[in-house]
């Protein structure tokens, strides 16, 4: 993976939630960068909302995924998309979801596909694909 | 029931505090002091989004206090009050003095403020009005989650690691 990779979403959660889910994504596809990372830890309100701008701007990503829809993360990014609607939040992110968006949202040359698609749509995906992979199974008593 | 929780926590509505608190508390409700909250509705439904549907949130102001505090005192359900910083608690005590017990669930990094816990950085002045409250009797303890250990007031100014 080059250093330059195109980066397509920013994930921020508590903890190492995005770290974590980051680099499960990076072993399953290879293509880990193409996620900027956010921890809430230690950070005040202003300051998760702060780098949260910094992180898109920097990317020029358009998509924050967080975990908890009510964490302080989802918060901070709920302020973002005050100041700028173009931006999508996606909450209760998984892996399922952030592979989906990373599949649909670069080429296969890491060309972005941005412009020429409806990042909102393709974030919508994503949910759908995140809650569809959600599933509990077995328990049967005996 | 009434209010279980006087919390200051500059994060206000957040995951330690539906969840963290919420589920072992079995919380109905929040009362959300702050005043720049309190005049904009886009703040309210910004905190209210953060909440699940049995869960009711209340805004006021702290001048609001004065009066409503009665009200949530006598509430059976379980409650929670919230508010963000410690000047506002400070305040708050002084209009709503049936409060006996404050909760310092996270004071991030600013400005001027000194690390006292991984979740608790304070500005001198903050620890006056911490020290003050404690001198007009009130249990003063940090605590971010309800799975951590309450640690004291005097623990928390001598800087001591965290439970």
């Amino acid at each position: 993976m080059s250093d330059d990779a195109v980066v397509v979403a920013v994930v921020a959660g508590h903890g190492r939630f995005a770290e974590g889910l980051v680099s499960a994504v990076e072993q399953i596809t290879g293509r880990g960068a193409a996620f900027a990372t956010l921890s809430n830890s230690g950070l005040a309100p202003a300051d998760i909302e702060r780098a949260l701008l910094e992180r898109l701007d920097s990317s020029g990503a358009r998509v924050i995924f967080t975990d908890l829809p009510a964490g302080s993360c989802t918060m901070a990014a709920r302020r973002v998309q005050r100041a700028r609607p173009d931006v999508v939040l996606v909450t209760g992110a998984n892996v399922s979801a952030l592979m989906e968006f990373l599949f649909s949202a670069v080429s296969p040359l890491d060309t972005p596909v941005g412009g020429l698609v409806d990042v909102a749509a393709l974030a919508q995906s994503a949910a759908a694909k995140g809650r569809e992979t959600l599933v509990a199974s077995g328990g049967t008593p005996t | 029931m009434s209010l279980l929780l006087h919390r200051i926590d500059d994060r206000l509505i957040h995951g330690q505090v539906v969840v963290g608190w919420g589920q072992p508390l079995g919380l109905r409700f929040i009362v959300l002091v702050d005043d720049d909250v309190a005049a904009s509705d886009w703040e309210q439904e910004l905190y209210r989004m953060g909440v699940p549907p049995d869960v009711e949130v209340y805004f006021h102001a702290v001048r609001d206090m004065a009066t409503a505090i009665d009200h949530y005192d006598r509430d059976v359900r379980p409650g929670l009050l919230l508010v963000g910083s410690v000047d506002t608690m400070r305040r708050l005590v002084d209009v709503a003095p049936s409060i006996r017990s404050v909760n310092i669930g996270g004071v991030h990094h600013a400005e001027g403020r000194v690390q006292r816990m991984r979740y608790v950085f304070l500005t001198p002045d903050e620890e006056v009005s911490l020290r003050a409250l404690e001198a007009r009797g009130l249990a003063i303890t940090a605590q971010d989650v309800p799975s951590t250990r309450p640690v004291s007031l005097a623990d928390v100014l001598a800087g001591k690691p965290d439970a």
